[in-house]
Parts: structure tokens; C-alpha cells; sequence
């Protein structure tokens, strides 16, 4: 048993023990789970892949004569402005002004907000084009200036859904391609996309939410961020193996963190044809071994982490529920899955190798004593549901 | 020098040499086996044509030559489809799309994506998959 406290102390000594998720399993079928508890601090954890629900807060400090933001474009790509004079919220997934979208299927949807966040992070310098009413106060009925984000006071990651726990295998049983947030599926199951770190994803190594909780600190893009609550979609009460690791959906984090400490690699706009734009983030949480059993749930290996494989054609769109097969991640990264005798390839929207990466980053900045853990405030639901969306006829 | 072996050609046709049967005298006057991958060859247009050619290195010399009579620009060593290395996040999206393999994964600890581009028969599904951009084409 340790407490955080204790871990905190010898990582700012420089004595913690980090190993990462990929490395933890080998080392305690070595070293045995009591040893190994004894002698490890921190399992570090991680995931990259693209993360729909993200956005950011930037602050543009005031121009003279002030200006209150009603409308406004980075890049020609909006920002919502329904809040204090200068501050706007930049969507990820908002589509670039004129983009045709769909129009003429399946849309390339170039560049959009994932790629102005990832523009910002890499230091590029932006056009910021906005309108107003103006007002006694904030007279100024129009601006159009260039920016760089060092010259914002703020810019302030937000992602209310991050690190889904698990997740769907995408195919496509219908007899035309059809493009989706898991990428361009080929007719008659001929390909499959999973999207998730497996035995490396942060809550797949702490199934039960026991030391990831509101508080936790971790490592975004490059930058020191932290769980700032339940992500959207949060489903405690799910579809659980024995050992308590979910077969589906489940938790989810909401993450927060300063744009300006990130680092360009780890911060991707996405372009999903015939679908939309996504940002793609690297994100890595570092697990404090305070017990055996926390110890013993980081061993999770690709092979015990089983995915639903879902009709993205008929099933996912349709809500029916149904799950065509349950495969594990082991079977998935081989790049072929069998069922029903038919192979399928297998893709992959997440990056292990970044994952792997990031995972390495956060070992040695803690080994390094220069990334301390942060013990949660309060812990993520463990039994809530995920509610539907009623169509109702009229207000009852 | 009789062993035959493959080379990678891309040819740029001005807008003049687009009517001539170039191909067929490759096939028929110097023995060589030819397997086009792309090709945008449209009168009143400049063209190309991306193609493997198979015969002994004097045959396809000569071949060459004769391509070069008709002012059409030949590239050896000019890449058809190439990959952005920083672009690219070694998500594995591609691989699943890509028919000759030529972008894989051979490291199944570091799930790192490499492109042989020898293998690349340009059917350009990668640039259509890649949601990061990281593959283009020359054409």
C-alpha cells in the first residue's frame, strides 16, 4: 500500500519506479504482483487518436476602439461568440466557410476547426475576421487582423469527451462504400476500423475509475492538463469481462489543458472523407500504484479487452443495439479479423506507435521528477446509464 | 544480358504526342512487357503515364531512347505516390485499404506504418483513407 503522498515524494527525489503500460504486464509476470507493487510507483498510460469533441477558448485582448465579438471566422472557419466580449470558443469539428460538405459526395472536408487548432499549436499565424453590433462600450463594428497564439492571453484546450474507454469495430454489410467517423468502410464487410490503444488506453488500465477522477492530472499534447470532469457520454453501468473491463463504449474523461505548452505532433487536424473534420490528440495519464489490485489491472492485455463489431451501414445509424461479433484487440492488430469464415481487413484510426510515444514521454518526465500526480477530488460515476433521445410529439 | 528486369517510368507528354501509339512499339519493337498503372493521356491536353516496363536493361535503354524521339519527358526516379513522414501518425487507417502492402506495418511492437514504394501500384486508396493527408500524389 502507498499513498500518493508517498509516490509524489520519490518522484520529486528522482527514485520513482515508471514503467509503462506496454512494459508493466512482462515485468510483474517476472517479478510477481506483490513485489511488483511494492517496488513500482506509476503505470503510465496513453492514447492518440482523433477525439471529435474537442475545442478550445481563446482570449484576443481588447483593439483600440474595443470590440464585442458577435460573429467571428478563424481562417474563415466560425468561432462561437456567445460569450464575454473577446473570448470565442473554436470548435473542432466546424466546417471552414464555403466548404460544399457533403454536397457532392463524399466531401474531402480540408481543413476545418481540427486544423486551425492544429495550425494555432504549430505557431502559425492566422487571419481573425469578426463583426458586431457595436455599442456604446465596445464601438468597433469590425475587425480583421493576423494572430499568432503568442499573442493571445489565453488558449485553453477543452475536450468534453476524451479517452473513450473502449470501442465500436466498425464494417459495412450494406453494398456500397459508405464514409463514417471510422473512415471509409468498403462494402460487404471487406474492411473493419477499431479505434482505441488497447492494452496502452488509459481507462482500459483502470477499469473501475479507482485512481482516474476529476483532478487527476495528465499529460495532453505535451502540455500539464487535467480531468476536469466526466466526459460526455460517461457510461459507468456497462458491459463488463470478470476481470471488470468494459466491452463496449463506457468512460469517458473531460480534459482540459494550455494550447500554448503543447506540442505540434501531438495535436492533429483530421480529415474524415465523406464525414467531417476531427482533431486528433495525444494524451497521457499516469496511473499511482497504491495497491495490488490497481497494480494487477494495468496488466490488462490486448487479448482481454474484446470491441463490438457493429454495422456502421444498417446497425449504428439505425440504433437497433445489435453486435454482429465480439472480437479482442490481440485478433484486431494482427490486421485480419475472421467472422462468419470471412476475413476482413483491419484498420486502425488510432496510433499505438504515438500512443506507445506518449506513454515513454510521460515515464520520463515523471522519472525526471518534473511531472508530479495529482490525487482526484472526486472519483468518475461507476453506475450511470446512458440515456436516448426521446422524439416527442409535443411538450408534455 | 539477357535477364529481364523492372523498371519504373513516368512519361510526360506535351500536348502534341498524345496520338501516337508509343506503347504499342515499346510492347512490339523492343520486347517489352508494360503494366500501366495510371494514365491521363486526352488529345488537346498535356498527359502522363505511370508504368512498370520489363525486359533486358538494352531493350528498355533502347526503349527509352525511342520514347525520348517523340519529346515526351521521361522520369526514372520521380515518385508517383509519396508519404509525408511527419504528416503521417502511424494510425494504420491506410493499411487496411492498400491492396500490394506497400504500406504496412512489419513491427508488431512499435505498430510503426512504412511505405516500400516499390511495391505502390498507385490505385491512390491511401490518399482517400488518410485522414491526416499524409500520402499525395504527384499527379
Amino acid at each position: 500500500m502507498k499513498t500518493y503522498e508517498q509516490i509524489n515524494q520519490r518522484i520529486e527525489s528522482g527514485k520513482a519506479v515508471v514503467l509503462t503500460a506496454d512494459e508493466i504486464m512482462d515485468y510483474v509476470d517476472k517479478k510477481g504482483l506483490e513485489a511488483a507493487a511494492e517496488e513500482v510507483d506509476v503505470v503510465t498510460t496513453a492514447t492518440f487518436g482523433p477525439m471529435c469533441s474537442s475545442g478550445c477558448f481563446l482570449n484576443f485582448g481588447h483593439s483600440k476602439p474595443k470590440i464585442r465579438m458577435t460573429e467571428a471566422w478563424i481562417e474563415d472557419v466560425l468561432v462561437y461568440t456567445g460569450i464575454a466580449a473577446v473570448d470565442v470558443y473554436l470548435g473542432a469539428t466546424q466546417l471552414r466557410h464555403g466548404d460544399p460538405a457533403n454536397m457532392y459526395p463524399p466531401g474531402e472536408f480540408r481543413y476545418g476547426g481540427g486544423h486551425v487548432i492544429e495550425d494555432l499549436v504549430a505557431g502559425a499565424t492566422l487571419q481573425l475576421f469578426a463583426l458586431s453590433y457595436g455599442t456604446d462600450d465596445y464601438p468597433r463594428r469590425e475587425i480583421r487582423t493576423y494572430f499568432t497564439i503568442d499573442d493571445l492571453n489565453q488558449a485553453i484546450m477543452v475536450n468534453p469527451r476524451n479517452c473513450y474507454q473502449n470501442y465500436n469495430v466498425a464494417v459495412n454489410d450494406s453494398d456500397r462504400t459508405i464514409y463514417t467517423y471510422m473512415g471509409t468502410l468498403e462494402p460487404n464487410r471487406k474492411n473493419a476500423t477499431y479505434c482505441s490503444a488497447g492494452q496502452l488506453s488509459p481507462l482500459l488500465n483502470d477499469p473501475y475509475y479507482e485512481t482516474i477522477g476529476i483532478g487527476t492530472k495528465v499529460w495532453l499534447a505535451g502540455a500539464h492538463g487535467h480531468v476536469y470532469a466526466e466526459g460526455t457520454q460517461h457510461t459507468g453501468a456497462c458491459e463488463r469481462t470478470p476481470d471488470g473491463v468494459p466491452t463496449e463504449g463506457a468512460g469517458t474523461l473531460a480534459l482540459t489543458a494550455d494550447m500554448k505548452q503543447m506540442k505540434p505532433e501531438f495535436v492533429r487536424g483530421a480529415s474524415l472523407r465523406g464525414y467531417g473534420i476531427s482533431l486528433a490528440l495525444g494524451v497521457g495519464v499516469p496511473i499511482p500504484i497504491l495497491n495490488e489490485q490497481i497494480l494487477k489491472r494495468t496488466c490488462v492485455r490486448d487479448r482481454d479487452i474484446f470491441a463490438p463489431v457493429i454495422d456502421y451501414s444498417g446497425d449504428y445509424p439505425q440504433k437497433t443495439g445489435k453486435t454482429i461479433a465480439k472480437v479482442n484487440y490481440e485478433q484486431l492488430r494482427r490486421g485480419e479479423i475472421e467472422i462468419d469464415g470471412k476475413t476482413i481487413a483491419v484498420g486502425s484510426l488510432s496510433s499505438y506507435f504515438k500512443a506507445l510515444e506518449i506513454a515513454n514521454l510521460l515515464a520520463d518526465e515523471i522519472r525526471k521528477g518534473d511531472f508530479l500526480l495529482a490525487q482526484p477530488m472526486a472519483m468518475l460515476p461507476r453506475d450511470n446509464a446512458m440515456k436516448p433521445l426521446a422524439i416527442r410529439e409535443k411538450a408534455s | 544480358m539477357n535477364e529481364t528486369v523492372t523498371q519504373k517510368l513516368m512519361l510526360f507528354f506535351p500536348k502534341c504526342e498524345c496520338e501516337k501509339p508509343i506503347i504499342y512499339h515499346l510492347v512490339k519493337d523492343y520486347n517489352l512487357i508494360v503494366n500501366v498503372y495510371r494514365a491521363k493521356v486526352t488529345p488537346e491536353e498535356e498527359g502522363y503515364l505511370v508504368l512498370d516496363v520489363t525486359g533486358t536493361p538494352a531493350d528498355i535503354e533502347k526503349g527509352i531512347a525511342f520514347v525520348r524521339t517523340f519529346n515526351v519527358t521521361v522520369n526514372h526516379t520521380g515518385k508517383g505516390v509519396t508519404r509525408d513522414e511527419d504528416r503521417c501518425t502511424h494510425c494504420g487507417q491506410c493499411v487496411a485499404h492498400c491492396p500490394t502492402k506497400a504500406l504496412h506495418m512489419p513491427n508488431k511492437a512499435t505498430r510503426e506504418v512504412l511505405y516500400n514504394e516499390a511495391e505502390c501500384i498507385e490505385c491512390l486508396a491511401c490518399i482517400r483513407v488518410c485522414p491526416f493527408g499524409a500520402c499525395a500524389s504527384a499527379f
